[in-house]
């Protein structure tokens, strides 16, 4: 089984992130990580190789981004995947999820050229722009199944089966492989890589691709091809600071039901 | 003036709040026409609630070949509406299935698409909230027919009367989107307070409440508010996971937010820090939480929230 892992490079949520002048996110002077949503998608795809033990089972982390984003699988590496793919290409910069998803698209089908890809897994989201698109765009690009946003993924043969918390009911999915798959932070929590991890990852085998790689014309992405464009940002204004009472003896409470009636919420 | 599709949110032909924030807004650009998809003896109630706030077309799609599947029969559904309507653009509700049906109805439709949008503007300039709430992003579609959620209380819904003109909409589901399939569904039990993501106020609780939300759930009730919780909360297994304010679960924007026995982790704010007003209740006065916070209490939630639960019912009477 042929398994592709999506991992991306993004911003540390704890530091103070930012935009770069031309609006996209500023992926240079901030540091980067991988994605702590995209850790559970790499811990869901060990699990499936080591539950399906005795079958040849590759995992190969993917991702598309700048020179740095070679960290995020590094990491993947390191917690167990087997190989590494990194597109990077200049052009490829300010890509929306759109592009994104071509690009994902166009590696993935090259990483099937030689085995068929079985399962894709990828995040809820990335952290930094946070959409939860990709993997059903990568679903409808490339006519697989979308079983998605699980928090519990059980495999058995060719078949797929995750419980997910859908908006007004929890739902069992199925699908049958080959398919895209996504979970969430539900689905249990991501190892830490060992210190043989880390040593064993070193050995893997981590190819970089060129859009030219893949058959992908420059117009095509980047920001210049984008559907969409940012006309501003804004920090928010920090919050002015707010009163803050110690209760003793109920006070606490009387002057939180004051405030509450002199902001007419009673 | 061409028309602006809206995606009715409905549970069984109830229609719910937000649809009428969207088509308040779809007016902005064009004409609303509000799509309902659902079983068929829904369309008529669901046409009658939409007719109020300025719908001038229902496109109904029977959902017959649709409601067994995942997403990707939605996003087929709308793209051959979307190809005979030809609409200014196509807003839906902001929800995670919803944001997935965009998102292959924008690959579909060769189309550029916003998501999680918190206001909208005539010229079609959506406002995002990004990273953790900490930026606000005004930004445009500049390719195809603009797709775009819109969150909960994105707009104040406005009453019109439109024609509400019933227009039943015939689809062809290919059997490929028919692939991921809903093997069992088990509906979320009403709990009688309002939806989380709708709701004017949200009363949360954290891993300070030792697992003990009867005086988060009293407070609640006596403001009339939604329960949330934090991580912390739905990992012990005190509360489900649909109530989890944060990154990872809901993000909320309510008119006023309390927090107690939450710490403010980063992941936290990401759901809550747009709240207009921002109360907390936490024995710890360092907790970080109250940097964020309009009003904060240091003490213990358990004595403060029945006291404050009494004060409330007191003054409503
Ligand atoms: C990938 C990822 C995603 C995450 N997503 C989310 C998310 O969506 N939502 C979320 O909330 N978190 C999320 N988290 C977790 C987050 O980092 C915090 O761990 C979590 O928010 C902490 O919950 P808490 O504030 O309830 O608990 P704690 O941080 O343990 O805080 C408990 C607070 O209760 C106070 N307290 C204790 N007893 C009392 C009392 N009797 N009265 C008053 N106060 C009391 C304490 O002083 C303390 O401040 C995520 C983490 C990761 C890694
Ligand atoms: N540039 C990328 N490289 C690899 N995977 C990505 C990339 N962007 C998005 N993904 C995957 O798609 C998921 C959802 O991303 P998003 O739609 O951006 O929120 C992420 O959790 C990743 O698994």
């Amino acid at each position: 089984m042929n398994i592709v892992v999506l991992v991306k490079y993004v911003p540390d949520a704890t530091a103070d992130r930012q935009f770069e002048d031309d609006f996209t996110v500023d992926r240079v002077n901030v540091d980067g990580l991988l994605s702590e949503l995209d850790e559970y998608a790499v811990e869901q795809s060990l699990q499936i190789k080591e539950k399906r033990e005795g079958e040849e089972i590759t995992v190969t982390a993917l991702t598309v981004g700048p020179e740095a984003a070679e960290a995020a699988v590094r990491k993947a590496l390191q917690m167990g995947a087997d190989k590494g793919v990194h597109v990077v290409d200049d052009a490829i910069a300010g890509s929306d999820s759109i592009a994104t998803s071509l690009v994902l698209a166009k590696a993935i089908e090259k990483i099937g050229a030689e085995t068929k890809v079985d399962l894709v897994v990828g995040g809820l989201a990335s952290t930094d722009a946070g959409m939860s698109v990709v993997p059903a765009m990568l679903a409808e690009r490339l006519g697989l199944p979308q079983v998605t946003l699980a928090a519990v993924v059980e495999t058995q043969g060719d078949q797929v089966r995750i419980k997910r918390d859908g908006d007004v009911a929890t739902e069992v999915i199925g699908g049958t492989l080959p398919l895209v798959l996504s979970v969430t932070d539900q689905s249990g929590e991501a190892r830490y890589p060992s210190f043989k991890g880390i040593m064993a990852a070193k050995k893997k085998p981590l190819e970089s691709w060129s859009l030219g790689d893949l058959g992908v014309e420059a117009a095509q992405v980047g920001l210049g091809a984008a559907y969409t464009e940012v006309l501003e940002t804004a920090a928010r204004p920090p919050r002015t600071a707010g009163e803050i009472v110690t209760d003793e003896d109920g006070s606490g409470a009387k002057a939180l039901a004051d405030f509450l009636a002199s902001k007419k919420f009673i | 003036m061409a028309e602006v599709l809206v995606l009715i949110d409905h549970v069984a032909g109830q229609v719910k709040k937000p649809t009428y924030e969207l088509l308040t807004l779809a007016a902005k650009l064009g004409e609303p026409s509000a799509v309902y998809i659902g079983a068929a003896d829904g369309a008529a109630g669901a046409a009658e609630a939409v007719k109020g706030y300025g719908a001038e077309k229902v496109y109904v799609i029977d959902d017959a070949q649709i409601k067994g599947y995942l997403v990707a029969p939605r996003a087929e559904a709308l793209a051959q509406l979307a190809g005979s309507a030809s609409p200014a653009a196509i807003l839906l509700p902001s929800s995670a299935e919803n944001k997935e049906v965009a998102a292959r109805l924008a690959i579909k439709l060769d189309s550029g698409l916003i998501t999680d949008a918190v206001d909208l503007d005539d010229s079609g300039v959506a406002t995002q909230s990004v990273f953790a709430g900490n930026f606000t992003v005004k930004g445009k579609v500049t390719k195809g027919t603009p797709i775009i959620t819109v969150k909960p209380n994105s707009a104040a819904p406005v009453e019109k009367a439109g024609a509400a003109a019933v227009t039943p909409f015939e689809v062809t589901i290919s059997d490929a989107a028919k692939t991921a399939q809903i093997v069992a569904s088990q509906p979320r039990k009403a709990s009688g307070r309002p939806e989380l993501t709708e709701a004017a106020i949200v009363v949360s609780g954290g891993r300070g409440t030792g697992g003990d939300f009867s005086a988060v759930e009293g407070l609640a009730d006596a403001l009339g508010a939604a329960v949330g919780a934090s991580r912390a909360a739905v990992d012990s297994g005190w509360m489900p996971h649909t109530f989890q304010v944060g990154q990872t679960g809901k993000t909320v924007s309510p008119q006023l937010y309390v927090a107690n026995g939450i710490s403010g982790a980063i992941q936290h704010r990401a759901g809550m820090q747009t709240s207009k007003t921002i109360v907390a209740v936490n024995k710890d006065e360092e907790a970080p939480i109250f940097e964020l916070v309009d009003f904060g209490v240091v003490g213990d939630l358990h004595t403060v929230l029945p006291a404050v639960t009494e004060a409330v019912k007191a003054a409503k009477g």
